[in-house]
């Protein structure tokens, strides 16, 4: 395509998976107790999507990476500092929470939103990226909102690769049951795509692209919006950690073929 | 009142597989304490007719239908209209369905166009005092919780593996039609399915074992080498004569990215845990697998678990798995294959 895509790419912080989690009732209702304070991470499967978009528009020149975000605006900041160097992208940020317990479909009509407002945004070349679920909602049905709300109906869930044709059509592989992947063809933008793991490593950090990313990121993250996200009509009557602890019983001292008749007798049970 | 509509679509064979079974089985409890057992069930694919004969004993108050050849490819446009034109036809204030890769896609957007919500990797459904309520797990399966809403209708797509599937008699039942709209914006064509060759599918939702594959496989042994060809040679054959899933528990990116060697017939869908699948099979058998949280969301829904490691104290094991052998994998799994071979 000779004018490029313009990638939208929604993605925003989770935890850092190492921590621990625990859930305390706030006065709006659950959260992670000192949410605030645990480390972040960009939510994986949405940096997959970010990497993925940063290859593609470097592959097809003219093309313009945004990542829209909604998240406590220190946390957003604390994780471009990082992902900042890894690829390049203009970002759009919202103020607001970005835990496991806010509404999906209120996130996506904030991200809509922004969406609708970046200025230069051409939507006939608009490919909307993302991870096809995330690491706290887990929801995987935000894309897919946010495609409806702009009017997108094509669209790809679970997507491993997605590669650009001699004729500017897409071949897309999306993950379906059985370790399988459906296989599509797609005219063209604009379209969604909710990535899986695609087929990228993580970029090594590139302080160019870090220095080039700041300048629009500092400003970006001074004008994010607060965004409250109501949770309207949505009422959680519990959240628990699940019962984790099994007595374990540890075997140890024998030889593996005693081990192994007893692995095989479990298993034909 | 609420007014409850199964969604479910056929497979290429033209038969219901198991999920949407189990989905019609967690409907049919939902509808006994909320509507006096009263359901509908929507049925969308290019044919319906072996799909609702199969379901025809199960009581469902009607049945509800589109069949039209554009559906018989699995994609967003015309699925998202068909099941819009199923829910409107219905009138459903609560839309169940199985969590497949078809539904996931489109039924979120199909959400918004009626202006409700929709819940995914729904667990458990409850009904009580005429309120559902579900549960459904946040942050990778780390924390569970039950969540109602009042937003209507509400689009609940059901994890496999969770209720039994539906068992009946198949019969005769004649299915209400319902038009899919003749003009259709469809940009995309499925040209087709990727899969491993047979033996080297080694992902099988329905297996009885899931087989997990640590890292510690690729690692240097008590020799000071690696041995990954025989650690591939094991696995495969352990596989091949049990039939169980494998699941690895490290992302084959990272193991790349760390230079490490990487078992040839891993693909990323076989990665389990924080950013890969959490499968449901009665029983797991881990492997060289190191780690704490997050790792071990990967066998959440594992039932009965065992672990061979060589590391007593590894957070994998201990605490997790219902017993924990303390051994060289690599040796005990030869052993293994041994027996399952004699015993043919």
């Amino acid at each position: 395509m000779s004018s490029g895509y313009h990638i939208v790419v929604c993605g925003s912080i989770v935890p850092d998976p190492w921590q621990t989690l625990e859930p305390v009732t706030g006065p709006s209702g659950p959260a992670l107790k000192n949410e605030m304070m645990l480390p972040a991470v960009l939510d994986p499967w949405a940096g997959h999507a970010l990497f993925e978009a940063a290859d593609l528009a470097r592959r097809c020149p003219g093309s313009k990476v945004w990542l829209v975000s909604l998240g406590p605006k220190a946390k957003l900041q604390q994780v471009m500092m990082t992902i900042g160097q890894k690829a390049a992208f203009e970002l759009v940020a919202m103020d607001g929470p970005a835990n496991g317990f806010t509404d999906a479909a209120e996130t996506a009509a904030a991200l809509a939103g922004a969406i609708e407002g970046i200025a230069g945004l051409d939507r006939t070349r608009l490919l909307l990226f993302g991870g096809w679920e995330s690491a706290s909602r887990g929801a995987g049905v935000t894309l897919q909102l946010v495609g409806e709300r702009l009017g997108i109906t094509e669209q790809f869930q679970g997507v491993d690769q997605l590669s650009v044709q001699a004729d500017d059509r897409f071949e897309i592989l999306e993950r379906i049951e059985g370790g399988c992947h459906q296989v599509s063809v797609c005219q063209g933008p604009p379209a969604v795509l909710g990535w899986a793991t695609g087929h990228l490593p993580e970029p090594k950090n590139n302080p160019q692209i870090g220095m080039q990313n700041m300048r629009l990121v500092m400003p970006a993250l001074q004008r994010a919006k607060t965004t409250p996200i109501p949770n309207e009509g949505l009422a959680f009557a519990e959240v628990t950690l699940p019962a984790q602890l099994r007595e374990t019983r540890i075997v140890k001292d024998q030889s593996p073929e005693a081990i192994a008749r007893e692995i095989v007798d479990w298993i034909k049970e | 009142m609420e007014t409850i509509l199964l969604l479910v679509h056929p497979e290429a064979d033209g038969t219901l597989a198991r999920p949407a079974l189990e989905a019609l089985t967690a409907t049919q409890a939902v509808a006994a304490s909320l509507t006096d057992g009263r359901y509908t069930v929507g049925l969308l694919g290019s044919g319906t007719d072996a799909a609702a004969n199969q379901i025809a004993s199960a009581g469902a108050a009607k049945l509800l239908a589109i069949a039209d050849e554009r559906l018989a490819q699995a994609r967003y446009a015309t699925d998202a209209a068909a099941a819009e034109a199923l829910c409107r036809a219905a009138g459903a204030t609560v839309v169940i369905a199985p969590a497949t890769a078809r539904f996931n896609r489109v039924l979120p957007g199909v959400s918004h166009r009626l202006g409700g919500r929709a819940d995914t990797h729904v667990s458990q459904l409850e009904a009580a005092d005429g309120a559902l309520s579900v549960t459904r797990w946040l942050y990778r399966q780390r924390l569970r919780s039950r969540l109602t809403r009042a937003q209507r209708p509400w689009m609940l797509l059901v994890d496999p593996g969770c209720h039994p599937a539906w068992q009946g008699e198949a019969g005769s039942a004649t299915a209400e039609p319902v038009a899919l709209p003749a003009e259709l914006v469809v940009r995309t064509e499925v040209t087709g399915m990727k899969a491993p060759a047979a033996d080297a599918q080694t992902i099988r939702p329905d297996a009885g074992l899931l087989f997990v594959a640590g890292a510690g496989w690729t690692k240097k042994q008590a020799d000071g080498q690696t041995h990954v060809p025989d650690a591939e040679q094991l696995i495969l054959g352990f596989l091949k004569q049990t039939r169980a899933s494998l699941g690895s528990s490290k992302s084959l990116v990272d193991l790349g990215g760390e230079g490490q060697a990487v078992l040839s017939f891993l693909t990323h869908l076989n990665q389990i845990g924080q950013t890969g699948a959490t499968p449901r099979h009665p029983k797991g058998l881990s492997t060289c697998c190191h780690g704490e949280e997050p790792h071990t969301v990967g066998w959440r829904f594992i039932t009965e678990r065992r672990a061979i490691n060589t590391d007593g104290n590894c957070g994998w094991a201990r605490g997790k798995a219902d017993v924990l052998y303390i051994a060289d994998a690599f040796a005990v799994m030869a052993k293994v294959n041994e027996l399952l071979a004699a015993q043919g």
